[in-house]
C-alpha cells in the first residue's frame, strides 16, 4: 500500500472543503444573477395597465400582458382539473389497494418513467392527439399536454404521503367498522393532507411555467383568452419567447422581462408558501 | 344483506382506474408518435440519423447535427454541473442546520425558475458576456452555441443532482463515516473513498437524472444555441438540439417534415426511456421530487 504524507492528506482535504464552500456558493450567486437581472430588467415596466391590457399585435408600441397571465391561468387549472382525479386516485390505489401487485409495479415504472419524458414530447403528443383531431389548436391542449407532465408529479407525491401512514391506523378504523373508502377518504386523507397538497401546489406551479408544450397546443394569441376551446389561447411563458427571442424590438423585450418578472415572482411565493407549510407540518406531526 | 355494487368496490375501482389512465396515456404516447413518425422513417429512413444535411426545403432530414449537438451540449453541461453539485451536496449535508436548511431551500428553489427564464438570461445577459469576453481576447465569437448552451444547461441541471446526491448521501450509515474517521482518515478520505464509494449506485443514479433533463430541456438551449444544424466542430460553433429542432421547426413545418420532427422526437424519446429504466433500480423509490 503506498502511503501518503499526512501534509498532502491535509492539504487535499482542506482544497475539497474550499470547493465544496466554493460550489455552494457559486450555484447560490448565479442564482441571485438571474433573479437580479430579471428584476433589474423587469422592474422599470411594471405598471397598472401592464397588468389590465390585452398584449398588442407584433410591432405594435405598448399593450399590457394581462391576457397571457389570465390564459396561464386557465390552462393550468385546466391542466389540474384534467390530472388531479385520475392522479389523486391513481395514487391513492397504490398506496392501499395495489402495493405489490403485478398492474401496480407496471403503473409505479410508468409512472417514473412518465416523469422523465421531456415536456416537448409531451406537447408532440398532445398535438397528435388533439390538434391534428380537432382541426385547431386550442388551450384545452396545452391544458392537455401540462395535465400529462402534472400526472406522474403527483401520483408519486400521493402514493409517499399515503404509505407514510403506519398501519395502526388502518386497523384501528377497521376493527372500528369502517369500510375501506371510508377510512380512507376520511381518517386517512386527513393524515396525508398537508403533504400531498404541498406536492399538488409545487407541481402546478411547475407546469405552469411550462413553454415548449405549448408552442405546440395554444400557442399564442394578441387577444383575451375566449376561445380556451377552440382556438389559440394567450399565455405568459409563450408571451416571454415571443417578445424576447423572436422580437428585435427593445419595447417588446421590456415587457418580456415584466412578464418574466411578474411569473417569477408568482412561481417564487408559490415555491416558498407551499414548502413553508410542508415544512412546518412535517415538523408537528413528529 | 348485499348490495349489488357497494360503495367500498365502487371506490376500490375508481382508484384503479386511475392508475390505468396513467398506463394507458403512457402507452398511447408511444403509439401516437410512432405513427406520425413512420412517413419520415419511410422517405427518409436511416438518412435521419446519419446524414448531417437538414433542409427541409428540398426535402433532406438529416438530424445527425441535432444529435450531435444534443450530445456534446449535455456532456459539457454534466463535466461543469456534476462536480458542484457533488461538492455542493457535501457541503449542504455537513453544514450545521441553521446554514444548511436555507441553502437547501434556496438550491431548490433554482429549480423553480421556468426555463424561458434562463433562456432569456442567457441571450441578454451571457451571450453578450462570452462575446465581450473572447473579443478581448482577439477572438471573434457570435455569443451563440455550445458554450452558453451548455453553461445555461448546467445552472439548471446543477439543483437536480445536487438534491438527489443530497438524500443519496443523507442515507449512508453514521458508523461508516465514523468508523473511516477513527481509523484515521480525513473528513475527505472518509467521503470519497468510502461513503461515495458506498453510495456509487445512487450517485450514479443523481448523474442519470441530470442526463435526462439536459437531453429534454428544449427552451433554454433553443435561446441560446444559434440554432445551426450543422455538426460542431468546435466549442466556438453554433449548435443546435433535437428538442430545440422540434421547437423551432414544428410551427411551420408540415407532410415530411413534421413527421421527421415527431421521427426525433421518438428518438428523444427513447434515450430518455433507457435512461429511466437504468436510474430507477440505482436509486430505488425517491421520496422527493
Amino acid at each position: 500500500m503506498k502511503t501518503r504524507s499526512t501534509f498532502f492528506r491535509k492539504t487535499k482535504d482542506s482544497l475539497m472543503r474550499a470547493f465544496s464552500g466554493f460550489a455552494t456558493s457559486m450555484a447560490l450567486v448565479l442564482m441571485a444573477w438571474v433573479i437580479f437581472t430579471i428584476v433589474r430588467e423587469g422592474h422599470s415596466s411594471i405598471s397598472a395597465e401592464l397588468f389590465l391590457n390585452a398584449s398588442k399585435p407584433f410591432g405594435e408600441v405598448g399593450g399590457g400582458i394581462a391576457n397571457a397571465l389570465l390564459g396561464t391561468v386557465m390552462i393550468t387549472a385546466g391542466a389540474a382539473a384534467l390530472a388531479l382525479p385520475p392522479a389523486l386516485a391513481a395514487g391513492i390505489w397504490l398506496a392501499e389497494f395495489g402495493k405489490d401487485s403485478l398492474l401496480a409495479r407496471a403503473a409505479r415504472f410508468t409512472v417514473n418513467v412518465m416523469m422523465g419524458v421531456p415536456s416537448v414530447i409531451v406537447g408532440l403528443f398532445a398535438y397528435g392527439v388533439l390538434v391534428t383531431t380537432t382541426g385547431h389548436f386550442s388551450g384545452f391542449a396545452g391544458s392537455f399536454a401540462l395535465a400529462i407532465l402534472m400526472f406522474p408529479v403527483v401520483v408519486r407525491t400521493t402514493e409517499d404521503q399515503f404509505s407514510g401512514i403506519g398501519d395502526a391506523l388502518r386497523e384501528s378504523l377497521l376493527a372500528l367498522g369502517a369500510s375501506r373508502a371510508r377510512s380512507t377518504l376520511t381518517v386517512i386523507w386527513r393524515a396525508a393532507r398537508s403533504g400531498v397538497v404541498t406536492g399538488v401546489l409545487l407541481a402546478v406551479a411547475r407546469v405552469s411555467g411550462e413553454t415548449a408544450p405549448l408552442l405546440f397546443t395554444a400557442l399564442f394569441a394578441d387577444t383575451w383568452p375566449t376561445s380556451y376551446f377552440s382556438g389559440p389561447t394567450p399565455s405568459a411563458p409563450v408571451l416571454i419567447t415571443s417578445y424576447t427571442m423572436d422580437s428585435p424590438f427593445e419595447s417588446m423585450h421590456r415587457i418580456g422581462w415584466s412578464a418574466a418578472l411578474a411569473m417569477a415572482v408568482i412561481l417564487l411565493a408559490v415555491n416558498i408558501t407551499a414548502r413553508y407549510f410542508g415544512a412546518k407540518r412535517a415538523a408537528k406531526r413528529k | 344483506m348485499r348490495r349489488i355494487l357497494d360503495t367500498d368496490t365502487a371506490f376500490r375501482w375508481f382508484c384503479k382506474a386511475g392508475a390505468i389512465v396513467g398506463l394507458a396515456v403512457a402507452i398511447a404516447l408511444v403509439a401516437v408518435i410512432l405513427k406520425e413518425s413512420m412517413l419520415a422513417l419511410r422517405t427518409a429512413g436511416f438518412s435521419l440519423v446519419f446524414s448531417a444535411e437538414w433542409n427541409p426545403a428540398d426535402g433532406s432530414f438529416g438530424a445527425a447535427g441535432a444529435l450531435a449537438g444534443t450530445a456534446a451540449t449535455t456532456l459539457l453541461a454534466l463535466l461543469m454541473a456534476v462536480p458542484l453539485a457533488f461538492a455542493a451536496a457535501l457541503f449542504v449535508n455537513a453544514a450545521p442546520p441553521n446554514v444548511a436548511v436555507p441553502v437547501a431551500h434556496a438550491l431548490d428553489l433554482l429549480a423553480a425558475i421556468p426555463s424561458v427564464i434562463y433562456g432569456m438570461w442567457g441571450l441578454f445577459v451571457l451571450c453578450p458576456l462570452l462575446q465581450s469576453v473572447l473579443s478581448r481576447f482577439g477572438i471573434e465569437y457570435t455569443g451563440f452555441g455550445l458554450v452558453p448552451s451548455s453553461l445555461v444547461l448546467a445552472l439548471m441541471v446543477l439543483p437536480y443532482v445536487s438534491a438527489v446526491m443530497r438524500d443519496v448521501l443523507a442515507q449512508t450509515p453514521v458508523a461508516l463515516v465514523e468508523s473511516a474517521m477513527g481509523v484515521g482518515c480525513t473528513r475527505w478520505e472518509a467521503t470519497w473513498d468510502v461513503v461515495a464509494r458506498s453510495r456509487k449506485a445512487g450517485l450514479l443514479g443523481a448523474i442519470m437524472i441530470g442526463l435526462g433533463r439536459a437531453l429534454g430541456e428544449t427552451m433554454a438551449v433553443l435561446f441560446v444555441c444559434g440554432g445551426v444544424s450543422a455538426i460542431p466542430t468546435g466549442l466556438l460553433d453554433g449548435c443546435t438540439t433535437i428538442a430545440a429542432t422540434l421547437a423551432n421547426d414544428f410551427a411551420e413545418a408540415d407532410g415530411v417534415h413534421k413527421s421527421a420532427l415527431f421521427a426525433l422526437g421518438g428518438i428523444l424519446l427513447a434515450f430518455e426511456f433507457a435512461i429511466q429504466a437504468t436510474t430507477i433500480p440505482l436509486i430505488g423509490r425517491r421520496s422527493r421530487k
